[in-house]
């Protein structure tokens, strides 16, 4: 059937089946395979042991960000076990001749903000890495999903992956959003209704206006929260601002080639009349400034709003969930979340580390000065977005703040270098997961944009941004 | 990799009645920078299992001797979060050979699979029975069998089945991967490659 109206997800999904037979799950092929040092030593170990080169190193990059120190990049990394798994990765990527972009390597950054950076992500593609937040090069048009480490190396063996095709799922969000309040807020509102687990079994894609107008690095942050609420992965079908965005990026077609791939990717987008399996839609007026209380993703509320009181919610499993995790958070049922005392501020991961999330943290920095009780981690995505922020003084802006602004990497998002959050610590952060111990043993993590993020280090207490807006 | 067999086995279980636990909870980041698969059991949720001080939190299940096995019974959504595939090689290392709830998260369920750790999906409403049943009575014994895939209480008539795609259940009671399967395809990847127009993808 032809003429069948398709969504994007299935155009994608068909354009990559190598073969599906009844009773198996479908092998699916993979245009970009993106590698870390975390969950690939296991995998080149696998290929080691049954003598398999990595199949397409054509396809394959790879980048030094889960467990490197932001600070001193350039000396040796003092832990020794994060010391030998960066090692690990280097000579392993010499092995298998695998491109590295490792730590000094002016591409070096986190894998979801370099891959876009630099024109790996492309509209079309099939893109994995071993890294649930993947789905960021879904902002791009790209079906772009996180996988376990065994997938890894069925990856760098065969190009391929298995796959059972996921439910569709399109997310709309139309209107005009409200002063203050940015694509982090779309995407943490959007999971406090879903919930944590609303998108499992689910590839999404968000459309409607609102999402249309945004810039492609708010795109990214949207799909690469699309994980937090279950969902294999989110997207946005490409238009000239994914065009704009691209052309010219080292890994771009050039030229007339180029030409021929918008010609490909204008086909792309979702036909009239095509249906998804599920639909939900968000007015953008009903959004506010958002800020989570808990311990999962779908915990937010708007940042004038209270938390939620057990004896308020219907199920017995719901209630004890939400009294676990105001115990661990230190916070009382009822309480305005406004004027809560926070210790540490995280600007970074590959939700909210991009050059436009430090504009926008510069926007209500620039001229005043954090709070002497806050500490605060600025850390970029990229070495390139360093320079960038360099180039236009936003390093000075951030210094007459009294924050520093440090090297690459994921850093405090997952605590796995030395950017850790103490035990009990109150943290403002623009990563993507507050779970118990994410940012370190027993810290305590709320989610927010940039903005929130930049006017509650003012202040020492979490602050409304639209006051400096 | 060859995975060990699995077909039908009878154990007591562990009960852990909490919903969303996310792979943070099951090994945290700091501990996923060792290079090999194993040696995390020893780290399984670490922090809900340990004091700072490496001292045991008595109140956790794993510390509780009441209760042992190869069974591992928990709330909905499990395996949340990050893709890290340590958990599932911890929750093995730590002896678990099935993991059931009435749901899972997606990247979770397919790490399982592919370590020999069986995720096995029932009604919440079987679950909650299931749960109780093993807090209360921590001698217990549930039998999984994969071959008819039923997953049943010893001694009573509770049971019920669950799915899985035929394929999958084929390496598990085989203890194959998906890495023979794929390198058995080598011509269809590469007629699929010669055929792709987009080159510049």
């Amino acid at each position: 059937m032809k003429n069948q109206p398709k969504t994007i997800i299935d155009k994608l999904w068909d354009a990559h089946v190598v073969r599906q037979e009844d009773g198996y799950p479908a092998v699916l092929f993979i245009d970009a395979h993106l590698v870390h040092e975390v969950t690939s030593p296991q995998a080149f170990d696998g290929l080691r042991a049954r003598g398999l080169p990595v199949f397409r190193t054509d396809r394959t990059w790879a980048t030094m960000d889960h467990n490197v120190p932001t600070k001193d990049q350039h000396l040796p990394i003092k832990e020794l076990l994060s010391r030998k798994q960066v090692e690990m990765l280097r000579n392993n990527c010499e092995a298998f001749g695998v491109r590295l972009y490792g730590l000094g390597h002016p591409w070096q950054g986190i894998v979801h903000v370099i891959g876009p950076e630099l024109g790996i992500t492309k509209p079309g593609m099939t893109i994995v890495c071993g890294d649930s937040h993947t789905s960021t090069h879904g902002a791009f048009g790209a079906m772009a999903f996180g996988i376990g480490t065994s997938e890894v190396e069925q990856v760098m063996a065969s190009q391929c992956i298995l796959q059972y095709k996921p439910k569709t799922m399109k997310i709309e969000v139309n209107g005009k959003l409200g002063t203050g309040v940015v694509s982090k807020d779309i995407i943490l509102y959007i999971i406090s209704k879903l919930s944590a687990s609303g998108g499992t079994g689910y590839f999404v894609e968000y459309a409607g206006d609102t999402i249309c107008s945004l810039s492609m690095e708010a795109r990214m942050t949207i799909c690469n929260m699309s994980i937090e609420m279950g969902a294999r992965g989110g997207l946005i079908a490409p238009d000239e601002t994914t065009y704009a965005y691209m052309k010219g990026r080292e890994f771009m077609p050039k030229g007339d080639e180029w030409e021929k791939a918008v010609a490909y990717w204008k086909t792309l987008p979702t036909d009239e009349g095509a249906s998804f399996d599920r639909v939900e839609t968000f007015r953008a007026e009903d959004i506010e400034p958002m800020i989570t209380y808990g311990t999962n993703p779908g915990m937010g509320i708007g940042i004038s709003g209270s938390i939620p009181v057990p004896a308020d919610l219907p199920s017995e499993n719901d209630r004890k969930s939400l009294e676990k995790s105001l115990k661990y958070m230190g916070l009382t049922p009822g309480q305005r979340i406004l004027g809560q005392r926070v210790d540490y501020v995280f600007f970074g991961s590959c939700t909210n580390s991009r050059i436009e999330d430090f504009r926008l943290a510069a926007q209500i920095l620039k001229g005043r000065k954090k709070a002497p009780t806050v500490e605060a981690y600025l850390v970029p995505g990229s070495y390139q977005v360093m320079e960038q922020a360099k180039r236009e003084g936003l390093d000075r802006v951030f210094a007459e703040a009294g924050f520093e602004l440090r090297g690459a990497g994921c850093s405090a998002c997952l605590g796995m270098n030395e950017d850790k959050i103490p035990a009990g610590k109150y943290c403002v952060s623009t990563s993507n997961r507050n779970f118990e111990g994410r940012q370190g043993p027993g810290a305590r993590t709320m989610l927010a944009s940039p903005l929130t993020a930049a006017a509650t280090a003012i202040r020492g207490v979490v602050t409304d941004p639209r006051e400096f807006l | 990799m060859k995975h060990r067999k699995l077909t039908v086995f009878t154990s007591t279980a562990v009960p852990l009645p909490d919903e969303n636990i996310d792979t943070d909870q099951i090994i945290p980041a700091r501990f996923l920078k060792a290079t090999t698969r194993e040696g995390f059991g020893e780290n399984l949720f670490r922090d809900w299992r340990y004091n700072p001080d490496g001292t045991p939190k008595t109140e956790f299940v794993l510390n509780n001797p009441r209760y042992s096995g190869e069974i591992l019974v928990v709330g909905k959504n499990f395996g949340c979060g990050s893709s890290r595939e340590h958990a599932a090689w911890a929750l093995v290392d730590y002896g678990f050979k099935a993991v059931v709830s009435s749901f899972f998260a997606d990247i979770f369920k397919g790490n399982a699979l592919n370590n020999s750790l069986l995720p096995i999906v029932v009604p919440e409403a079987f679950l909650q029975k299931l749960l109780t049943m093993v807090q209360e009575h921590p001698e217990t014994k549930i039998t999984v069998d994969l071959p008819k895939q039923t997953v049943s209480v010893e001694g009573t008539d509770l049971i019920h089945g669950f799915d899985i795609n035929p394929y999958k259940k084929a390496c598990l009671i085989n203890g194959y991967d998906d890495i023979d399967y794929l390198m058995s395809l080598a011509g269809d990847i590469a007629a699929f490659e010669k055929a792709r127009k987009q080159k510049f993808l």
